[in-house]
């Protein structure tokens, strides 16, 4: 069983309005000097067998397919 | 003329589609259902709005990988006519057969309001019973309208004259950029919008403004 962990965020320059929420919230919670919040997603992925080179090509390609908006997001795969 | 309207688990606004283009073009849409892996001959394909699968993941992500978005597809590389509807427009930028990215509205609320839209362009097959540059009435109600595309590809919309409706007189309701409300692919025959012009066809609805999109499109002559 191979795991891995997908994260998911936006790319630099795209507006990211959930973040900026956040952050005036964590602002208002009394956080002083947060200089900015971006929000994004995590995957984490169960696969058996154990081919990690292959783990890695697929999580890539599950990526590309469906797990990212590659308009708006970029990606990164771990294997843990 | 007739069309067929995209059903998929989660849309909500079908029934008003389909209510909307049998009583335009004075026959009832055939339906075609997720699974579907063919879409008969028709003139205009329609998918509607709602929360195709809950907006999980994104919003029209899920629904852009099934097999009925394939076949949709299919036709509109042979030139078939498409509109997507809210939803339906998100469904169509996740399938790659728009350019660009709906994202959360800048207000981070639902919005549910009428708009003013202008018809920046009037030589497509989905606006030519409008005029150039005129304002019309139109409801919208979406959480993830937010039209996104990077420098380049707003470039290239913009050049072309993709951007088919833009919101008008402040009235945009979730910061797209440029105003952006509706677009055409570079063929011109898909069109996404976030409004909805399938709720504003006859007096009943307070107006009609919406309904020369659809007579456009089924190649009716401009309602009296």
């Amino acid at each position: 069983m191979i795991k891995a962990r997908v994260t998911v965020t936006l790319k630099n320059g795209v507006l990211d309005p959930q973040g900026k929420a956040i952050e005036h919230a964590l602002d208002g919670l009394g956080f002083g000097g947060i200089g900015s919040v971006r929000q994004g997603k995590v995957f984490d992925v169960e696969i058996d067998g154990a081919d990690k080179a292959k783990a890695e090509a697929d999580l890539n390609a599950m990526c590309e397919k469906l797990l990212a908006n590659t308009v708006i997001e970029n990606y990164s795969v771990t294997l843990t | 003329m007739k069309s067929a309207v995209v059903l998929l688990p989660g849309l909500n606004r079908d029934r008003d589609m389909i209510a909307a283009l049998t009583k335009i073009s004075g026959k009832a849409p055939v339906t075609v259902w997720q699974t579907d892996t063919e879409i008969p001959d028709v003139d205009l394909i329609a998918i509607p709005g709602g929360f195709s699968f809950g907006d999980y993941l994104r919003c029209g992500a899920i629904a852009a990988r099934m097999p009925v978005l394939r076949a949709v597809a299919e036709k509109a590389a042979k030139g078939v006519q498409v509109v997507g509807v809210c939803n339906g427009f998100q469904i169509l930028v996740e399938a790659g057969l728009l350019p660009g990215a709906l994202m959360r509205n800048t207000s981070l609320k639902f919005v549910c309001r009428e708009v003013k839209l202008e018809v920046t362009n009037a030589n497509t097959a989905f606006t030519r019973n409008y005029s150039a540059g005129q304002i019309i009435r139109c409801p919208v109600a979406h959480h993830d309208g937010n039209y996104f595309a990077d420098p380049e590809t707003l470039a290239s919309i913009e050049g072309e004259g993709q951007v088919v409706f833009r919101y008008a007189e402040g009235t945009n309701p979730n910061g797209s950029i440029n105003d952006i409300a509706g677009i055409v692919n570079k063929a011109g025959n898909v069109l996404g919008l976030m409004p909805h012009p399938e709720n504003l066809i006859e007096a009943a609805h307070g107006g009609n403004d919406g309904r020369a999109l659809f007579e456009s499109a089924l190649g009716l002559p401009k309602a009296a």
